[in-house]
C-alpha cells in the first residue's frame, strides 16, 4: 500500500505528467512537486508524484553502506 | 554485494553481542524486504526484528468494512477501491462477493481512476478510501478536484501519533524501523516528537541493504546509549518532508479518535473530512444510510489473530490457522489478504 516507485518525468502537462516507470508510460499527477522539469525522478505512489530524488541520492545508500563497512 | 553483506552481519553481531535486542518496523513493504530477502536468518539470535502494525488495509476494523457494505447493500452506487481491500472478508462476504452479485464495484489502481469514473457517469461514486500519510494526499487532492458525484468513505488513518500507542502498549521496544514512504510525506521532523522516550529510530528504504543498514545504525545507537532520529534513506526523505502534500492533508482532513484492529482506539489517528468538505464525506452524504446501521461480530474470524500480528505479540505460524483453514486464496483475516500483511507475505515467501 505504501509502496512508491521510482520514475523519470518524460512530459509535463501541470497538474499531469507522463512518466517512464521501469519502461511502462504512466500519466500520474505531479501537483506535490515543486519546480518540476522534464527530466527529473520521481516517487510515484498511487498516481501521485510524492517527492523528487535526485539520481545522485540513489548512490548514496552504495557510499554510506561503504562508509559503515570502513569504519 | 554477497560479501558486503556477511561483513554487515558480522559488524552486527559484534556490536550487539550478549544483549537481547527488539526492533520492530512500521512498514509491510519493510516485512516483504526481511522475508523476500530472509534478512531474520542474517541476524543474531539475540536479535529480534519484529514486524508492527504498518498494513493500512489489515488495521481497518470490521466496522468500516461492514458500513461499506451496509452502504453499496442500500444504494445503487459505484464502489470503487484497491484490489487489497475488495478482498478483505467479513461474514463470508467481500466485496468481490458484492460484485458476483451484480453490485458495481471498480477496482482502481489510484483514487484518479475513480475521479475518472465519476466524470463519465451520472451515478454517485464512493471510494472507499485506506492508507497512512502516503496516500492521504491523493485522496485529499482528488475531495479537491472532482465532480460533484464523487464521495469518499474516509477509512485512512493518521500513522505517526499511532506510534505512541506502540510504545505504550504490552511489548518492549529497544529500536524502531520507521517507515519509508510515510516519512517522505511526514519527513524527520515528525517523528521528534517520540525524542522524549529515548528510544533510538532509523527511516529506511526498501532495499535489503537499507534494512540491514537501518538496523546496524540502531544497534550502534543503542550501544553508544544515544537515542534520536537516523535518515537512512536520504534518496526519498527530507527533514521537512513534502510540505506541499503536507499542507493538502491539513486543508481538506482533521484528525479524530482511529479504531485500530488488535489496539481499539488511538487518539488522534482517525481521519476525518473538514466540514468544509462536507458534500465529499460519504459518511454525511449518505448519512439517512448509517442511521440504522448496528455492527455486529464476525464469527468467522474467532480464531484469527490477526490484531496479535498487527502488534507484533505473535508471528502468523503462531496462529492455529495459518495455512490451514486461512490460505492467501481462502483468507480468515486481513493480514492474509494484503501484500503488506505479514501473514500473506509469510505465505508467499514460504514461512512456517
Ligand atoms: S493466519 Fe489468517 S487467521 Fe491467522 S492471524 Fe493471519 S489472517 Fe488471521
Amino acid at each position: 500500500m505504501c509502496l512508491a516507485i521510482p520514475a523519470e518525468v518524460v512530459e509535463l502537462e501541470w497538474p499531469f505528467a507522463t512518466v517512464n516507470m521501469k519502461g511502462a508510460r504512466k500519466r500520474v499527477r505531479v501537483d506535490l512537486i515543486e519546480n518540476i522539469n522534464v527530466g527529473d525522478y520521481v516517487l510515484v505512489h498511487v498516481g501521485i508524484a510524492i517527492q523528487k530524488v535526485s539520481k545522485k541520492e540513489v548512490e548514496e545508500i552504495e557510499s554510506l553502506w561503504r562508509q559503515i563497512l570502513e569504519e | 554485494m554477497e560479501t558486503d553483506t556477511g561483513r554487515i552481519r558480522e559488524k552486527i553481531e559484534k556490536i550487539s553481542r550478549g544483549k537481547d535486542i527488539a526492533i520492530m518496523h512500521l512498514c509491510g513493504t519493510h516485512e516483504d524486504t526481511v522475508s523476500k530477502y530472509n534478512l531474520r536468518s542474517l541476524l543474531p539470535e539475540n536479535i529480534r526484528l519484529i514486524a508492527g502494525p504498518g498494513c493500512p488495509v489489515c488495521i481497518i476494523p470490521d466496522t468500516d468494512l461492514q458500513k461499506v457494505f451496509h452502504l453499496i447493500e442500500s444504494r445503487d452506487i459505484i464502489l470503487a477501491t484497491f484490489g487489497d481491500m475488495a478482498r478483505v472478508p467479513f461474514q463470508d462476504r467481500s466485496l468481490f462477493y458484492y460484485r458476483s452479485r451484480g453490485k458495481d464495484v471498480r477496482i482502481v489502481y489510484s483514487v484518479f481512476d475513480a475521479v475518472e469514473i465519476a466524470s463519465k457517469t451520472e451515478r454517485d461514486v464512493v471510494f472507499f478510501g485506506i492508507g497512512f500519510e502516503t496516500t492521504m494526499p491523493s485522496i485529499a487532492v482528488a475531495i479537491r478536484d472532482s465532480p460533484e458525484n464523487f464521495y469518499v468513505y474516509s477509512a485512512h488513518r493518521y500513522f505517526i501519533p499511532a506510534i505512541e500507542a506502540i510504545i505504550k502498549g504490552d511489548m518492549r521496544i529497544d529500536a524502531f524501523i520507521n517507515p519509508g514512504h510515510v516519512s517522505t510525506i511526514v519527513g524527520v521532523k515528525a517523528y521528534e516528537r517520540y525524542e522524549k522516550y529515548r528510544i533510538p529510530m532509523a527511516i529506511a528504504g526498501f532495499e535489503p541493504q537499507d534494512v540491514m543498514l537501518a538496523i546496524y545504525i540502531l544497534l550502534k545507537a543503542l550501544k553508544d546509549g544515544k537515542s534520536g532520529i537516523f535518515n537512512e534513506y536520504t534518496r526519498a526523505v527530507r527533514y521537512e518532508g513534502n510540505v506541499l502534500a503536507q499542507k493538502v492533508i491539513d486543508d481538506v482532513f482533521e484528525s479524530s479518535d482511529g479504531e485500530w484492529r488488535g489496539f481499539g482506539i488511538i487518539p488522534e489517528t482517525g481521519v476525518k473530512i473538514k466540514d468544509e468538505f462536507q458534500e465529499k464525506d460519504a459518511e454525511k452524504a449518505f448519512e439517512d444510510v448509517f442511521s440504522d446501521f448496528q455492527p455486529v461480530e464476525d464469527k468467522r474470524k474467532k480464531h484469527c489473530r490477526c490484531g496479535e500480528v498487527l502488534k507484533g505479540l505473535i508471528t502468523p505460524e503462531e496462529c492455529s490457522l495459518y495455512m490451514k483453514a486461512c490460505t492467501p486464496r481462502n483468507p480468515v483475516g486481513p493480514c492474509m489478504v494484503s501484500f503488506e500483511g505479514t501473514c500473506s507475505i509469510w505465505a508467499k515467501y514460504g514461512i512456517m
